[in-house]
């Protein structure tokens, strides 16, 4: 078989799929009650876009909150549109008889505050001004997010979730709902997190952020109000952080040094098949994704650390939870290591919650999670069946 | 199905008590002992197959693989017992695993097929072959058995590393004690099960 090109690179693994949500359409969720934010400032009013998959039951206790990483959004699964080239970002999870399946579950996904897909961000209308945020919109933190989310959550007539679940820097807000609202969390999945970032990876997200501001596009943040975008910058950080989602071997295996026209040019163009593909993923960023919304993400990661309210002590910090956790990590994962995820269950297990935990092997790099490897869903699927089983039995009785 | 330890590890298990399984498989026994004592258990396996299974048993299971220690995971005194059923002669360092098990737990409870068995005997002494037994299934060069031993063996590295044996039940393959087995235990015992904890200096 003949290596992939990069315009369109397959995702592996994924023959055999069950069923689609099939088609769905966001909504969108106008909230006027304040927000006072970790940064001092409130939001008196914004608008969260979300999807929902599968029906809530009468007792509403069949939902499931999916929270998105760094680049995602509302759109988790299903196409918006028949001819739509792909799915969204966790159909391989999320539909009918897969792990979480939506014949049971009501699972709901929301483009976080701040983002670019919907909900009051950057590129809204400030009313104070009339033009876009742009960069006035407030720097905003995972406990943030948790608590528009939590907004959102009463509005849908839900009190409590069945389970919160996300990968990467979902994980974290996974973490931090399972703290901050422990009775409306019953299961909290955590998958491919760290309990806070490393040295090295604020160091990442630093220069995919001075890529960005260092654009002569960025003009501080207005490039709207300017008619332009800092395209060059935008597309860099995204190149820098597909370097950090993928591992070496996956790189290996996905591109080795294989050449695009199968002998060096002796030039700066795009020669290997590596570059093409970063070259790829960033330029086609550019078009979806907005600048400011990147920063904004980007420092909500480097600054949660929920240890740091107790004493540095990730037990205490998770000492409110009352959820049950599930915890999965990935071998190749370099960005947010098994190491990453065993600081978190062993701080879950010193102070006597309920834990599960997984080290899937997986050549991927952090991208693993996404992906349907057979052992990995055979776990969460076992973990949410679980989780079913227990909403009959309560049900019932 | 129950193993032939099962019977005696749950009579000295009290109820309600906090149990660390290690090599859990499938959490079969933290299943029996969560029905019949009302544990609070976590099991650690490192096979993906039997986490999975475990997992899908509404268990908590953690996946870690013994031989890289227990220590990083729990502090100290943690579980109330910690279980290593079947498993000890698996372990590429045992002398260490049991150090390591009564940091985090005030009793261990060790469970091994016992290389004193007089059918292991007859087939290494008199046959001169390595033994298989049904206790002992596997072929001498694939085996994850790699660390075999006798009552005697293993109450001899307890008095050296310190530890205390509280109790030792010798049973054969029908879970039956008799007065031949009770005499020479290390002749007719095919399982050896053993509370240990450390000796208080």
């Amino acid at each position: 078989m003949s290596k992939s090109t990069a315009k369109n690179p397959p995702i592996e693994g994924t023959t055999h799929q069950p069923g689609s949500v099939g088609l769905v359409e966001p909504q969108t969720a106008y909230i006027d009650t304040p927000l006072l934010l970790d940064c001092g400032r409130r939001i008196e009013e914004y608008d969260l876009v979300y999807e929902t998959y599968g029906e809530l039951n009468e007792r509403a206790d069949n939902a499931v909150l999916i929270c998105h990483a760094l680049s995602g959004d509302h759109h988790a699964a299903g196409r918006h549109r028949p001819e739509d080239r792909k799915p969204g970002w966790w159909d391989t999870a999320i539909g009918p008889g897969k792990p979480i399946d939506t014949d049971r579950f009501f699972v709901v996904c929301v483009n976080n505050l701040g983002g670019c897909k919907g909900s009051t961000g950057p590129l809204s209308e400030n009313p104070e001004t009339g033009r876009p945020f742009g960069p006035d919109f407030p720097i905003l933190t995972v406990r943030d997010w948790v608590n528009s989310q939590h907004a959102l959550m009463r509005r849908l007539g839900i009190s409590r979730w069945a389970a919160v679940t996300g990968g990467s820097l979902g994980g974290m807000q996974v973490m931090q709902w399972a703290i901050s609202y422990p009775e409306a969390v019953a299961h909290a999945v955590v998958i491919a997190a760290a309990p806070k970032l490393s040295a090295q990876n604020i160091a990442f997200n630093e220069v995919a952020r001075q890529a960005i501001i260092t654009d002569p596009d960025f003009h501080d943040g207005r490039y709207a109000e300017q008619g332009v975008i800092p395209r060059r910058g935008l597309m860099l950080a995204r190149m820098l952080g597909h370097i950090t989602y993928l591992s070496d071997d996956a790189m290996r295996a996905k591109f080795g040094r294989e050449l695009r026209s199968g002998k060096v040019q002796y030039g700066f163009d795009v020669e290997f098949q590596v570059e093409s593909y970063l070259r790829y993923q960033g330029t086609s960023f550019v078009d979806r994704f907005d600048a400011n919304t990147y920063l904004l993400m980007t420092k909500a990661l480097d600054y949660f650390d929920p240890a740091a309210e107790a004493d540095d002590d990730l037990s205490t910090a998770l000492a409110p939870a009352t959820a049950r956790f599930l915890v999965v990590s990935f071998t190749s994962d370099w960005r947010f290591s098994p190491v990453r995820s065993k600081e978190i269950v062993r701080a879950l297990l010193a102070t006597g919650k309920s834990v599960s935990y997984a080290e899937v092997e997986a050549h991927q790099g952090h991208d693993a999670f996404l992906m349907p490897i057979p052992y990995y869903h055979q776990v969460l699927r076992g973990y949410f069946d679980n989780i079913a089983r227990t909403m009959t039995e309560e049900g019932i009785s | 199905m129950n193993r032939p330890d099962w019977d005696i590890v749950t009579g000295w298990i009290g109820a309600g008590a906090r149990v660390l399984d290690l090599g859990c498989g499938d959490g079969a026994l933290l299943r029996h002992l969560i029905a019949e004592r009302s544990v609070r258990g976590v099991g650690m396996e490192v096979d993906d197959e039997r986490v999975a299974r475990g997992v899908g048993a509404d268990l908590n299971i953690v996946q870690a693989d013994l031989d890289d220690g227990i220590r990083d995971w729990f502090g100290v005194h943690s579980f109330d017992y910690v279980l290593v059923s079947q498993t000890i002669q698996a372990i590429r360092h045992p002398e260490r695993l049991l150090g390591e098990m009564l940091d985090i737990a005030s009793e261990g409870i060790v469970t091994f097929p016992n290389m004193g068995y007089w059918r292991n005997r007859w087939q290494l002494g008199v046959q001169g072959m390595m033994p298989t037994t049904k206790a002992l299934p596997n072929p001498w060069y694939n085996t994850p058995n790699i660390h075999l031993c006798t009552l005697r063996d293993f109450e001899s590295l307890c008095e050296g590393l310190g530890i205390e044996i509280l109790d030792r039940a010798v049973v054969d393959k029908n879970r039956r004690s008799s007065p031949l087995l009770r005499a020479l235990p290390n002749w007719f015992g095919e399982h050896a099960i053993y509370r240990i904890r450390k000796r208080v200096v």
